[in-house]
């Protein structure tokens, strides 16, 4: 080697010495970065995979293959027909007065696949609408008509106050107490909790976005919107001794009967924000809003969640169409976050075989009982 | 040390592919380890994560094209066989990476159900069935490729930078276009560096 080097073989590892180091650091100095960037050098960041741990934990168990929220649901399909009054607003397909075939769901809140129908405060629809220019849309909306918290870290802190006490299987009084305290703007949804009337079917209730989105027109015109899914099915409450007499499937009974008697429509009512109206989940805009009914959710069918088509669905409401945009409410973009976590773990569930109930190759303990 | 022929290089269209994919997948890597561990990033940069995929897809099989068709200027003669066989091992695992991870991302996408959004109004067709065995292990693959991909990255760029600072042969030149001084604080000596290129 020396007969062909013109550098003498100590300047080469005096060489190697000097350059060494700065190697090292600009390796190591990538290496960190990226592990900063995922979240391995901040176990206390809280990232999706920590909020769909303490949602997991506030189930009291993890129910493989399910849905770590909502877990207790059917599958329905149909169609949602725009009346052409939305076009004005946005330019998303669905909106012309066409009929675009969705799968949804209904389901009840709470983690468990063996919640009881009647007791569940939460209820929530959620749709796949696969419109005619090939574009798709995701909703999911909830009955309760607005958040009970404003920021992610808030809604965090909301579920592990909800969080079982290992000692008496109940979350800690003094701990959902301590949450409200802190959290003054959850007032508002404890008052609907306590004291909203509870409709007797998923047919009659009201599913609310909730979030803000942007409408753009065709000629790019943002409107700043909320939605709801309001039924034409005629409003009834079920009283509290109802509630405690139901079956653990009375919503999914309930919905089969009036299904078989003919189809189920819900008004899309689309409320359009004044300048400078919050994107604040938790805080609803004044009454006084422009409201335009644009469509119609029609149900024709449903079928088990275990093996219907909505199963393997991630209702991630960001997945929108052309015309239709997400706003800078930070819930929003949580809840894209964690439901991929939370769809990410369950298809693992199914992949790894320990999915057995979820994708009724096993039946639930109920019904063996 | 035997240097490389003074002059030999990679082909223009090498070097261009080469350095700005190097930028599109080291941006690439950092938007994927970001998208999945944050509550308020995701929505941003899932819409760039996939377009800028689909673009280093379509780099790398004009890259390999490239380079079927221009054999890369060979190593120098007197590097230690088991740095030859390193070299020519990592080249060609960047190679099936680069092709890789796009390919298994898209198909993952498929298989999740997920529209595959290029960008407002237009998708890509699926290339998967929507199953939920196959996403799974699709997902779990392209985690893992990404962490193998940036550890091939990593090295890469520590054996660029010794070829660069310590052989001085001609090597990190050979893509560069031109040689990169060690800062002098570092290398306080007087020999010829590459940017002398011996006659």
């Amino acid at each position: 080697m020396a007969d062909t080097d013109p550098v003498p073989s100590t300047a080469s590892a005096r060489r190697t010495v000097a350059a060494l180091p700065g190697i090292v650091l600009i390796v190591a100095a990538l290496a960190l970065a990226f592990a900063w960037g995922a979240g391995w050098l901040t176990p206390r960041r809280l990232t999706p995979q920590r909020f769909t741990n303490a949602i997991e934990a506030s189930n009291g168990q993890v129910w493989r293959g399910f849905r770590r929220a909502h877990a207790k649901g059917v599958c329905v399909a149909g169609y949602f027909e725009g009346n052409g009054q939305g076009m004005a607003l946005s330019d998303a397909r669905v909106f012309a007065p066409v009929r675009t075939p969705f799968v949804g769901r209904l389901s009840i809140g709470g983690g468990s696949p063996y919640g009881l129908d009647a007791q569940a405060r939460v209820r929530s629809m959620a749709l796949q609408l696969d419109s005619d220019d090939g574009q798709q849309w995701r909703m999911a909306m909830n009955s309760f008509p607005f958040f009970g918290v404003a920021s992610v870290e808030a809604f965090y802190e909301q579920t592990r106050a909800n969080t079982p006490d290992p000692a008496t299987g109940k979350p800690d009084p003094a701990r959902r107490a301590a949450f409200a305290r802190a959290h003054p703007e959850f007032a508002r949804f404890a008052d609907w909790a306590a004291h909203a009337p509870w409709p007797t079917s998923w047919a009659n209730t009201t599913f609310n976005g909730v979030n803000t989105f942007r409408f753009i027109d065709r000629a790019g015109n943002a409107s700043q919107v909320r939605w709801s899914m309001q039924p034409q099915t005629a409003f009834a409450a079920m009283t509290p001794e109802q509630r405690t007499g139901a079956d653990a499937d009375y919503l999914a009974r309930d919905l089969a009967a009036r299904l078989a008697g003919g189809d189920l429509r819900w008004d899309m009512v689309v409320t359009v924000a004044k300048p400078g109206d919050t994107v604040n989940p938790s805080q609803p805009w004044p009454e006084d809003r422009r409201h335009v009914v644009v469509g119609t959710v029609v149900v024709e069918s449903t079928t088990p969640q275990a093996t219907g088509a909505c199963r393997d669905i991630n209702y991630d409401p960001l997945i929108l169409p052309s015309g239709v945009e997400g706003s800078d409410d930070p819930i929003l973009a949580a809840r894209s976050a964690v439901y991929s976590v939370s769809f990410n773990r369950r298809e693992h569930d199914i992949a790894q075989g320990k999915a057995a109930v979820a994708t009724g190759h096993q039946a639930s303990p109920e019904q063996e009982r | 040390m035997k240097r490389a022929r003074p002059g030999v290089r990679f082909n223009p269209v090498a070097r261009v592919l080469h350095w700005s994919m190097a930028l599109a997948i080291l941006v690439m890597l950092f938007v994927g380890v970001g998208m999945v561990s944050s509550l308020s990033l995701r929505p941003a940069l899932v819409e760039l994560h996939r377009p800028l995929g689909i673009a280093i897809l379509l780099l790398a099989l004009l890259r390999l094209a490239n380079r079927l068709r221009h054999p890369p200027p060979a190593l120098p003669a007197d590097l230690p066989r088991i740095q030859k066989a390193a070299a020519h091992a990592s080249h060609w695992l960047l190679y099936a990476l680069m092709l890789a991870m796009p390919l298994v991302g898209w198909a993952m996408v498929s298989a999740g159900g997920y529209p595959v959004a290029m960008f407002r109004g237009f998708d890509l067709p699926a290339i998967a069935p929507h199953d939920a065995t196959l996403y799974a292990v699709l997902r779990t693959a392209h985690g893992w490729l990404a962490r193998l991909l940036f550890a091939t990255v990593l090295a890469h760029i520590a054996a660029a930078l010794y070829h660069a600072w310590v052989r001085r042969d001609g090597v990190f030149r050979s893509m560069a276009g031109a040689a990169i001084p060690l800062p002098r604080v570092a290398a306080p000596t007087a020999e010829p560096t590459e940017t002398n290129p011996s006659p």
